[in-house]
Parts: C-alpha cells; structure tokens; sequence
C-alpha cells in the first residue's frame, strides 16, 4: 500500500473532484490518496464521487478553512 | 438483438447535466438492461458549484453537485471531464453562431456529444451510444426538429445518438434497430411543456431534483455574456483563461475608462474570493471605514488608482463620510494610502457598470 497526496486547495468544485479522479486512475487498488482543499463543498461531493466509483472514504475532516479526505482505493473493477 | 461487437451488453454515455431531462433519459436507458456511465463535462461557465463556494450567503444551503447526485441516485459512474481548453473554440468561433447571448448551444452540444463518445474514461472499451435528454421542440436553437438531426450528424455519432425522451419524434437509430434497446419504451415528448417530464419522474419514484430547465451555464446569462464581451473589447482579442471567466462571476464589474476596470467584492465571501488574486491585480482596501476589497484589472494611471480609491469608497461604510482612506497594494506587496472624497452615485456613470440589463 503506498500513501499518496494531491493538493486541490485554491480550486473550486467540481476541479477538485476532477483532479480526485483524474489522480485515482493512476492509483492501484488499496493505495492511499489523501487530499486537501479549500472548497467546502468538497466535503459533499469527494465522499459522492467515491461512492458512486466504489472507493471509500476513511477520514473527512474540516479543519479551519481546509478541508482533508484519506481515501482508500478501491479494486480495479470499480475504478476507471 | 444484434450483439455488441464484443458481445456484452451495450454500452452507453449518457450526456448528465444534473438536470431531470437527463436524468430521466439515462433512467429510461438503463430500465433497459444498457450499461449506462454518466458523463459531465466542465467548461469553466458551468454555473453548478462555483457561485455556491464563494458567495458567503449561498453556503448556508445545503450545496451537493446535481450530477454527482443524479448518478448516485440512478446508481451509475460518474465521469467528470474537464474540457476547459478544447472549450474555448467553441466559444470563440461557433459554427452556428450564439444564442440570445454568447451562448453557442448547438456548437455546445454537438462538441459534447462527438466528445462523450470518443471519450477514453473506460478502461476496456469504447461507448456503443451516446443519450442526451433533448426534446425536440424545447429549446430555441438546440432543439429543434431541423437542429437536432445536425448535432448528430455534425458530432459524428450519427444514428448512434439516442434521444430517449423524444424518439419516438425522430427516425429510429442504431441502438433501437440493432434491439439494444426497445423502441416501443422510449417515449414521443415534444415542445416546452414540462408536464410529461414531471410525470415519468413521478412514476420513476423521483421526488427530488435539481430545477427542470434551469439555466446550467453561464453564457445564457444576458450579464455574465456583457462582461465576457467586455473583456473580449478591452483587451482587443477573442480570448480568456480559466481565472478571467472565473472573476466574471463574482463583485460589481465597474469600467470608468478602457483600460482599467474595477472589480468590487458584493459580500464576505467575494472579498475572500478576490482575495486569492491580490498578486495579480492592484488591491484596494478601505482602512478607515469598512468596505469591500477591490481589484482594479488593466493599466491604470495614478490618476485612475485615485478615481478607483474614490468608487471603492463609494461602497463602503464611509459612502458618506466627507472622507475615507483606501490601501492601495501594488502585485508586488508595496502599497499607500489615498484619502479620499467618496465618489457620489451621480457621479458613477450607469454606462460603467459592465453587464447591467
């Protein structure tokens, strides 16, 4: 399992949940990916976007004006 | 049914905007046995999300993204594509020319449709057919009997572009005469009536959805489009980044001359939202009354710095006072103060304000 992070602070939805997406494609299943960003409607939609592609959300947090996801990859045959 | 060509079941891309008419036309599909995949594209004028995260007094409502949520509720993959850059050309040079605004919606659909079904997010394979939840007769210019046949066409899809609202309007396509999908369960609806939609959500089970026909971009809008057209005269091109139709979105849009022109935070959370580009643009910030933060976009002269300090005075608390001091923050980080006498309303010419109706 290897931990990965992606920076989405400053973008607005939907980017950061495109660049959520666009960076799991690359991920194998059980690797890690922890994001941050600014945008509270994060909070929203990276847990949506997670379970309509079958990964799971370990942590969601709100921190000040930061928000923090730790995702789990989920298998190959729900990603993509 | 004449199998697929790799013989599984077929395969298809449903155009979600977040709206019910798209909603509605995956559901029909995918009562069908089709495995159907959602996708969204995101032009940079996508109204969903944005204004909701910088207007302060939008986030005291329970935000979600309608497209994601309209794929969670139908049980589909959601792809959201960003399509920023190859948008552009649609914009600057639509074959087909704008709408009421500088709204290009059949260039829009038909990039839409070509680009959902060539797009790569599968990772075994390519999409059999492209839905749209069009109804011919509903929209001016998109969807009209005689536009509807050149989306497809122009698009390159071709007879593999379904439209399970209305088909029962339009020649069979490859979907239905292959029998992927039954023809007899798609439906005839036409014209701007929403009844029938309205209907088939009821019988589907759909209580909650985002609102029918709404407006999902920013280009429909008769202001939105005033300011991008005034971007496009100031800076004597057709052209813009992701940020320049960002800011369009967001303050009072104020040009007393060619150019400079000012932008003014309306509300807390546009002033945090400007905020970000500070290192970019002249910031001005009143410090003895308080106000909103300003931008001041273009070359200005001292002389104008002095006239933009006197309008972002003018919005402040100290409207009124016989004098107000403004910051005026250079990209660089050096700045002064001006004081200055707030510029009366008499004096801020309507023509300046960009956009106004």
């Amino acid at each position: 399992m290897t931990c990965h992070h992606l920076d989405a602070t400053g973008l607005l939805c939907p980017l950061p949940v495109i660049r959520t997406q666009d960076r799991i494609k690359g991920l194998s299943a059980g690797d890690e990916l922890e994001v941050t960003a600014t945008d509270p409607g994060t909070l929203h939609d990276i847990p949506a976007w997670c379970r309509i592609h079958g990964h799971a959300v370990l942590e969601a947090e709100r921190a000040g004006d930061a928000c923090r996801f730790r995702i789990g990859v989920g298998g190959d045959e729900v990603r993509g | 049914m004449e199998p697929t060509p790799q013989n599984r079941p077929p395969r298809a891309a449903a155009l979600i905007s977040g709206g019910l008419d798209s909603m509605l036309a995956a559901k029909v599909v995918l009562d069908q046995g089709v495995d159907v995949h959602g996708i969204n594209f995101f032009t940079g004028f996508c109204v969903e999300g944005h204004t909701h995260a910088i207007r302060k007094q939008d986030r005291a409502k329970a935000k979600r993204n309608n497209a994601l949520w309209v794929a969670e509720q139908l049980g589909i993959k959601l792809h959201i594509v960003d399509v920023i850059d190859e948008y552009k050309d649609v914009v600057l040079n639509p074959k087909h020319g704008y709408g009421a605004n500088l709204n290009p919606c059949l260039d829009c659909k038909i990039f839409m449709v070509g680009k959902a079904l060539g797009t790569d997010v599968l990772a075994n394979g390519a999409f059999d057919f492209v839905i749209t939840g069009e109804v011919v007769g509903q929209r001016p210019k998109s969807q009209r009997a005689d536009t509807m046949p050149v989306i497809a066409a122009e698009s390159g899809a071709g007879d593999r572009l379904l439209r399970p609202l209305t088909a029962h309007n339009l020649a069979p396509t490859l979907p239905e005469r292959a029998g992927w999908v039954d023809r007899s369960k798609l439906y005839g609806f036409h014209g701007r009536d929403r009844k029938p939609q309205m209907a088939l959500a009821q019988e589907f089970g759909f209580t909650d959805y985002a609102q029918p026909a709404g407006g999902c971009c920013f280009l429909t809008d008769a202001k939105y489009s005033g300011k991008l057209a005034d971007l496009w005269q100031s800076r004597a091109t057709r052209d813009y980044e992701l940020d320049d139709i960002m800011l369009l979105k967001v303050g009072r849009h104020i040009r007393p001359a060619p150019h400079f022109k000012l932008i003014v935070g309306r509300e807390e959370g546009e002033n945090n939202f400007l905020a970000g580009y500070r290192k970019r643009f002249v910031a001005l910030r009143c410090v003895s009354h308080l106000g909103p933060l300003t931008l001041v976009d273009g070359t200005p002269a001292a002389d104008d710095l002095h006239l933009a300090a006197r309008i972002a005075a003018r919005y402040s608390q100290g409207r009124s006072a016989p004098a107000v001091t403004v910051e005026v923050k250079q990209p660089a980080g050096e700045a002064e103060t001006l004081t200055v006498t707030p510029l009366p309303p008499t004096e801020l010419a309507p023509s300046w304000h960009i956009g106004a109706a």
